[in-house]
């Protein structure tokens, strides 16, 4: 089944197109990366996705909900992370997750199921009493992740997941992000080009907003006839970036 | 449940920085103490009369709320967060609602410590205490909507400044730290009672001791700048709330 479709997804600010026409579908259960330099258009195409942006043009449909028409429908199966991450600093790890649980209208005892499962799930349980604010940046978007799937979405949207974080912290969020895959739908917008192609099933290119190549890892590096795929990037990134 | 997990949310962000509490509930007291103390060594004794003095400390305090509220919300629009909760399934009444109502039980802490602190300098305990009390939530409601229309104005970084001023401009136009009356018929004076702040400790000062003929038009104008700001923090918040999905 479709998780995702776009349909002449567009949007303008002022005269300047931050997503142009994008025309992308994501099957069900597939984790789908973004890939893009920056200013690309990914954070703008997932904004639009959950529901926070408005497209200027065309629309898109999440698990068949309309994004313009339905947007409690697409909330109600969707979750973000942010591309910084977003805890409120003077709870701790386990009031955060459970903050998101109620925020998506989980009961107490829900709640706490679902929260005390993260943790684990997470690798949290030394840090669960502790407030946000005194975590490792690894820690923190651990959390964040974590935060987006305590209302067990369909579609979780991660933005930039691993921005910033160091290679330990980095190699940590891909174990988790590949023991997420085949249970959800998962949005990947990233400009690591090892990441994109170590976790996606498809990658997505865009450039100055608009897609220039959609496929695996391996059919991009056969149509840019390259033999890595940072080169395969390149090629097919370039004629719009002009590198 | 919704509402109730973000404003307990916003509730325990404000209740667990020890500067906030610090500031909202120690500072005051301790003002409170040394206007006492200094009052009473200023001869005729009519400086800091606790009368007065109680609801005008009380203001004091209700002007923090302003400053936390604004730096809550400003602080949420620059991160990520509200990126988060907005993703959610929150509406904008929940918003409005999660960030203004957890701030009412911490401002009626605030007027409780003050007037308790009072007590040990004179205040007479009576039921005009309690009427004290439920003359100044309006003032409290001010204050709250204030920090709303704070925190949807400004970022983080500015909200420290202006809230700092705004707990200055809102001291000195009460005439707290000294007597109005000495610049009676002067244009500060008449500013001074065309703002809400100096009615706010007069309306406090008057139910205190039980004037209840001059508490009125004290109260409605104070009432009347609630309902004002109120009015306003929807408006803006809910600009706020549209210009943050364009």
């Amino acid at each position: 089944m479709t998780a995702i479709e776009t349909r002449g997804l567009t949007k303008r600010f002022g005269t300047f197109t931050a997503v142009d026409h994008l025309d992308l579908t994501v099957e069900e259960g597939e984790l789908f990366a973004l890939l893009g330099v920056n200013g690309a258009g990914k954070t703008t195409a997932i904004r639009m996705l959950t529901c926070l942006l408005p497209p200027t043009e065309g629309t898109a449909l999440v698990l068949g909900h309309d994004i313009c028409a339905e947007t409690a429908a697409v909330k109600a199966v969707t979750d973000v992370s942010p591309q910084e991450t977003a805890v409120a600093r003077q709870l701790t790890v386990r009031e955060n997750l459970l903050l998101m649980a109620g925020l998506y209208g989980a009961d107490k005892a829900e709640a706490e199921k679902r929260a005390d499962e993260l943790i684990s799930v997470f690798d949290l349980e030394e840090v669960r009493a502790k407030r946000a604010k005194t975590l490792s940046g690894g820690m923190q978007r651990r959390l964040s992740i974590a935060m987006a799937l305590v209302s067990r979405p369909k579609v979780l949207f991660l933005d930039e997941p691993t921005l910033g974080l160091d290679v330990l912290a980095r190699r940590g969020l891909w174990k988790l992000i590949r023991e997420l895959k085949g249970s959800i739908t998962i949005i990947l917008t990233t400009h690591y080009l090892e990441e994109a192609e170590t976790l996606s099933d498809r990658i997505a290119i865009l450039s100055k907003g608009s897609l220039r190549a959609c496929g695996t890892a391996e059919e991009l590096k056969t149509l840019a006839g390259t033999g890595s795929f940072e080169d395969a990037f390149i090629a097919l990134a370039a004629e719009k970036e002009e590198l | 449940m919704r509402f109730r997990a973000f404003a307990g949310r916003n509730a325990k962000e404000l209740l667990r920085d020890p500067l906030n509490v610090s500031l909202s509930l120690g500072l005051p007291v301790f003002m409170l103490i040394l206007l006492s103390v200094l009052g009473k060594s200023i001869p005729g004794g009519g400086m800091f009369a606790i009368d007065t003095l109680a609801p005008g400390i009380v203001l004091f305090s209700f002007s923090f709320t302003t400053l936390f509220v604004g730096f809550l919300i400003a602080q949420d629009r620059t991160g990520s967060f509200l990126v988060r909760l907005s993703s959610s399934p929150l509406t904008a009444v929940d918003f409005y609602l999660g960030y203004s109502l957890p701030v009412l039980p911490l401002a009626m802490c605030q007027m409780a410590v003050c007037f308790i602190a009072a007590l040990f300098f004179g205040l007479t305990l009576s039921v005009n205490l309690l009427l004290a009390f439920l003359v100044m939530l309006p003032a409290a409601v001010l204050f709250i909507t204030a920090g709303l229309i704070l925190g949807c104005l400004f970022p983080d970084k500015a909200v420290g400044g202006i809230g700092s001023i705004f707990v200055n401009i809102a001291t000195i136009f009460a005439g707290i730290w000294f007597p109005l009356e000495l610049m009676e018929g002067s244009v500060f004076y008449k500013i001074c009672h065309a703002l809400p702040f100096v009615h706010i400790a007069k309306a406090g000062a008057c139910a205190v001791s039980g004037d209840y003929r001059a508490l009125l038009p004290h109260l409605l104008w104070v009432m009347g700048y609630a309902v004002l700001f109120a009015a306003l923090s929807v408006f803006i918040f809910s600009r706020r709330m549209r210009a943050e999905k364009r």
